[in-house]
């Protein structure tokens, strides 16, 4: 990938983030999804620090991969913490908040404890495979947390289509980035592909969440049983 | 072997997430009546079948873009290929199968006539606007 088209990706995936956020702020819905929202005001922040590295060192150079995995590990923290706000949203007549919130902590610290675990085998790549690793690993529980959310929303037989349709694109993308974290894993030499493949998923989720907020009434209901791959 | 195992996991799970998504967005379509005008044009009937999907999709492009459903075209579009996809290769070793990917790929052709009806609506009035003004 050029360096034009990656200025150009990442400027999409900054427009898109942006209009998540204001189609948010437009339907009365940042501070109800709060959580949601501070992840993309924090992705529109780390493009527009990936675009200024990007313009001064190179897509090629040591300083922007490194800029660029430690920022989306910061990034995927934060999302993990917005995929518990929608824990929340799904059990929130039970009064569970702080079991979730108490269980996400111990969840990342434990996370983290074991890419440290990995990573520290290899003590001379520290640095350069701490965020990495973190990355692939917090995907990897987001997307079995995603899954969990999925299974509750059918068996509760919730209704709430916006809510549905961000669990639903949360899930892709994670499923999505924790499946080219591990090819790059897998076989190294396909790392650069993978690094060129990144920022263009990164624009799915804006998208979808966008989409979501945009169009789907706040009042609009399905059946999620309907959506199940397996029918139940 | 960890990485292995993740990728594993997640290209299952990715693909459920996927079908499930794509699905919340052909069932918002679901309950809406096509137009006269629509069937006539498309030569569709009442039950819709996968084999109309590239046609209907040829008639959408036709019609003037409106932003706000190029997404949805997309993901259903990707939806509709990963099913022929499947129903030529998977659905030949499973043929139990072969009956839920005709449905899944006609209920595409439906979402895809909704949507042609409502870029003609949204023509309409354009067309109406510019008369008008």
């Amino acid at each position: 990938m050029s360096g034009l088209a990656a200025f150009v990706i990442l400027s999409v995936g900054t427009l898109l983030e942006a209009l998540v956020v204001v189609c948010a702020v437009r339907r009365k819905l940042f501070r109800r999804y709060f959580f949601l929202n501070l992840y993309m005001i924090l992705c529109a922040f780390a493009s527009l620090g990936r675009w200024q590295v990007l313009k001064q060192e190179g897509l090629k150079s040591l300083s922007y991969r490194y800029f660029y995995f430690y920022s989306d590990a910061v990034l995927t923290i934060a999302l993990f913490f917005g995929l518990i706000s929608l824990y929340m949203f799904v059990f929130e007549e039970m009064k569970l908040e702080r079991y979730f919130r108490l269980g996400a902590v111990v969840l990342l610290a434990g996370t983290c404890w074991f890419s440290y675990a990995v990573v520290s085998q290899s003590s001379h790549k520290m640095l350069t495979y701490f965020a990495f690793e973190l990355s692939q690993n917090l995907y990897f529980v987001g997307l079995v947390l995603t899954y969990v959310l999925w299974a509750a929303i059918l068996k509760l037989r919730e209704t709430r289509t916006l809510l549905v349709q961000l669990v639903l694109s949360l899930g892709v993308f994670f499923g999505a980035s924790a499946a080219t974290y591990s090819v790059s894993n897998l076989h190294p030499t396909l790392f650069s592909y993978v690094h060129n493949l990144m920022p263009i998923m990164g624009c799915l989720l804006p998208l979808s969440w966008a989409y979501a907020f945009w169009r789907v009434p706040d009042d609009a209901r399905l059946t999620p049983a309907r959506l199940a791959v397996v029918p139940r | 072997m960890m990485a292995a195992l993740i990728l594993a996991c997640s290209v299952v799970f990715l693909l459920q997430f996927f079908v499930s998504y794509c699905r919340s967005l052909i069932a918002a379509s679901a309950k809406h009546d096509l137009s006269a005008e629509v069937l006539d044009v498309t030569g569709l009937s009442r039950n819709t079948s996968g084999e109309d999907f590239a046609r209907v999709v040829q008639l959408l492009l036709l019609c003037p873009d409106r932003p706000d459903d190029r997404s949805e075209v997309r993901a259903v579009g990707a939806y509709f290929r990963l099913l022929s996809f499947v129903r030529a290769t998977l659905a030949r070793i499973v043929p139990s199968a072969q009956a839920w990917i005709e449905r899944e790929r006609a209920q595409c052709t439906y979402f895809a006539a909704v949507t042609l009806d409502r870029r003609i609506a949204f023509s309409r009035d354009l067309l109406a606007q510019q008369i008008e003004a």
